[in-house]
């Protein structure tokens, strides 16, 4: 055995989209849908590609663990905390993209491999996965007193969970700021925007560096190293323009355009969770599957 | 000769925190406050300009904090209330939960006209909270009268008492207004209101205008203390609507003492019509990029008003004032 098996719980917009990611996972099977409305596309999509599917949500998944070594879990904030709950006492690796944040915030480029240990890892947010990053490529070089990220991305693209959720997302997303990005004070806004065609995800970071003098080429390229990882997996991760100094504060903006599996390339939000919550799992089965063998 | 009642609800210290730069400091607060309260207005707003939790590198940071602001108006009302803007998306939950603790009555959740989705859970916990509940559907000229009404009800459907048409670019006109509130009030069973701006001259029409529908909130601001051009003028909206035989329960003296006495000597400028206001009612860009469009227009070497054009160009929405900054640099560049 040379790949574990996967579970999706969700099979929204984010639920299908991981379904893509996962099938080009070297250390990865697609293995199991879950979700709760039969008629959903993504139930219909995931039986069409030959995988088994549940449609009566984590109670079907329950009865069918050998199905399973890691599951991802793409449904709500509330209904996490349930799943996370019986499949982490089954003894499963449970990878959250809700912003529930039960289990230790994981953004690749920063600390891909810290949570590996850990039964439930949580994505943090859209929002998070795309600027963290750079809040942390500002922070391992000089201080950062408080930073605070703008996320826009197209209506079309915020399904239900994300619009009933939106005060999690902020929460989350300015607590991973802190806690991953290294900033002392974070803060998080979104904004959907409906423009058609639809806006590619845009992202603004705007971090007050502690000290007055600092050495803005060291930060520089520092943020563009981290661009450079991000684009690892996910190519549409690109620099809107150099960073801006201003005094203390620094203004980055960022775009990132999707690799268009479900969801046309504009919902790069979409894009970036996924493949990051896949980058994660791919790297833990490898993990997992040395310490075993 | 008493036509029907309704309510003109004040918010030069919500939307006149754009022009203020997010600077008012205690003594303003209190000090229109009690005017706005000894004139009769039966609601005004205090918040940051972009709503509790506003305060930020992006919008601008405050340099009082908003609750403090809040309970000082608080502490001057007598017969008034004090509202609270709140944007899902800037501000959360506990914001709300804190202003109500400062003393604030009302709160009026804002939306992208098209997002009002994202507003249930913000609406619920105002109407848990005893407030009067207030849905705000910002940019309204963007959407066709259908995307209103179906919009529209879904905040009624959140429990919302009040829906407000908002004309955030002040890019409409009266026969437009005329068509929203119409609808609206055919659709709804909740009360509507109406929130102008005046970057093309239109704040006052536009009110008229929606009175006469059947609008029963209107905002206005003193001296028109607000984003772009400023709002429909509070002061001279009592006197207009007193000569349309509407009784507004205004003091018509007092209001005027307040806007003169009071606004009129901490306002950083005159709320005139210029370019880019202008530019803004004519493309519909958000009024409160005004400043941050000037900031950004000096500092990349560019036109303002080519900035404007853009922004318009490309649909920017409430909220997106990063994009000035990204846009004047792509100018620059092209220069």
């Amino acid at each position: 055995m040379n790949k574990l098996k996967v579970g999706i719980i969700g099979s929204g917009n984010i639920g299908t989209d991981l379904m893509y990611k996962i099938e080009r996972c070297d250390s990865l099977e697609m293995s199991v849908m879950v979700g709760i409305d039969p008629d959903s596309e993504g139930l219909k999509r995931a039986q069409d590609a030959g995988y088994t599917v549940i449609s009566n949500g984590i109670d079907g998944l329950m009865k069918q663990l050998d199905l399973v070594d890691i599951v991802f879990d793409a449904t709500s904030a509330y209904a996490h905390k349930v799943h996370s709950d019986l499949l982490t006492a089954a003894g499963k690796k449970v990878i959250d993209l809700t912003p529930a944040a039960i289990g230790p915030f994981t953004v690749p480029p920063v600390n891909l491999k810290a949570n590996f240990e850990s039964s439930n890892v949580n994505m943090v947010t859209c929002g998070g996965q795309a600027t963290i990053p750079i809040v942390y490529a500002i922070s391992r070089i000089v201080p950062v007193e408080y930073a605070e990220i703008v996320a826009t991305v197209a209506s079309k693209s915020a399904g239900p969970g994300t619009r009933a959720n939106i005060d999690e997302f902020t929460h989350t997303t300015a607590r991973a700021i802190e806690v991953v990005g290294g900033a002392e004070k974070g803060k998080a806004i979104i904004i959907l925007n409906p423009a058609e065609p639809p806006v590619i995800m845009r992202d603004t970071v705007n971090a007050l560096i502690k000290d007055k003098n600092f050495d803005e080429a060291a930060v520089i390229a520092s943020i563009e190293k981290m661009v450079t990882d991000v684009q690892e997996y996910v190519p549409g991760y690109r620099l809107r323009g150099a960073p801006q100094f201003d005094g203390q504060r620094v203004s980055v903006f960022l775009e990132v355009e999707g690799a268009g599996d479900f969801f046309p390339a504009y919902s790069g939000n979409l894009d970036i969770m996924t493949a990051a919550a896949a980058k994660v799992a791919n790297e833990m089965a490898k993990e997992l599957l040395a310490t075993k063998a | 000769m008493e036509k029907k009642s309704f309510e003109i609800l004040d918010v030069t210290l919500r939307d006149g925190s754009h022009s203020m730069s997010h600077a008012f400091t205690p003594q303003q607060v209190r000090e229109t406050a009690r005017g706005l309260d000894e004139a009769g207005v039966r609601y005004f707003e205090v918040s940051h300009g972009d709503g509790l939790g506003g305060s930020s590198l992006q919008y601008g940071l405050s340099t009082h904090d908003e609750l403090k602001l809040i309970e000082i108006a608080a502490d001057e009302c007598k017969q008034a209330e004090v509202s609270v803007l709140l944007i899902p998306g800037i501000g959360v939950k506990g914001d709300l939960q804190d202003a109500v603790k400062a003393g604030a009555k009302m709160v009026r959740v804002a939306t992208h006209v098209t997002e009002a989705d994202v507003a249930a859970q913000h609406i619920a916990l105002g109407r848990e909270l005893g407030l009067k509940t207030v849905g705000f559907l910002m940019m309204s000229h963007m959407a066709s009268v259908e995307k209103i009404v179906e919009q529209a009800k879904l905040f009624e459907s959140y429990g919302a008492e009040v829906i407000y048409v908002t004309d955030s670019a002040g890019y409409m006109l009266p026969q437009d207004v005329t068509n929203r509130i119409s609808a609206l009030k055919q659709s709804v069973g909740c009360e509507i209101g109406f929130h102008g701006h005046n970057n093309l001259s239109m704040a006052m029409a536009n009110t008229v205008a929606a009175v006469e529908a059947g609008a029963t909130f209107i905002d206005g601001s003193l001296r028109a203390l607000g984003a772009g051009s400023g709002n429909t003028q509070t002061e001279v909206m009592v006197a207009v609507l007193d000569r349309l035989g509407y009784q507004t329960g205004i003091d018509f003296y007092k209001i005027m003492d307040v806007a003169n006495d009071v606004v009129a000597k901490y306002m950083p400028r005159p709320q005139e019509i210029t370019g880019s206001s202008l530019i803004m009612g004519y493309s519909g860009v958000y009024s409160s990029f005004l400043l941050h469009t000037q900031v950004a227009a000096k500092r990349f070497g560019v036109d303002e008003r080519d900035i404007l054009v853009e922004l318009g160009r490309i649909k920017a929405i409430g909220g997106q004032e990063d994009l000035i900054y990204d846009v004047a640099q792509r100018l620059a560049v092209q220069i």
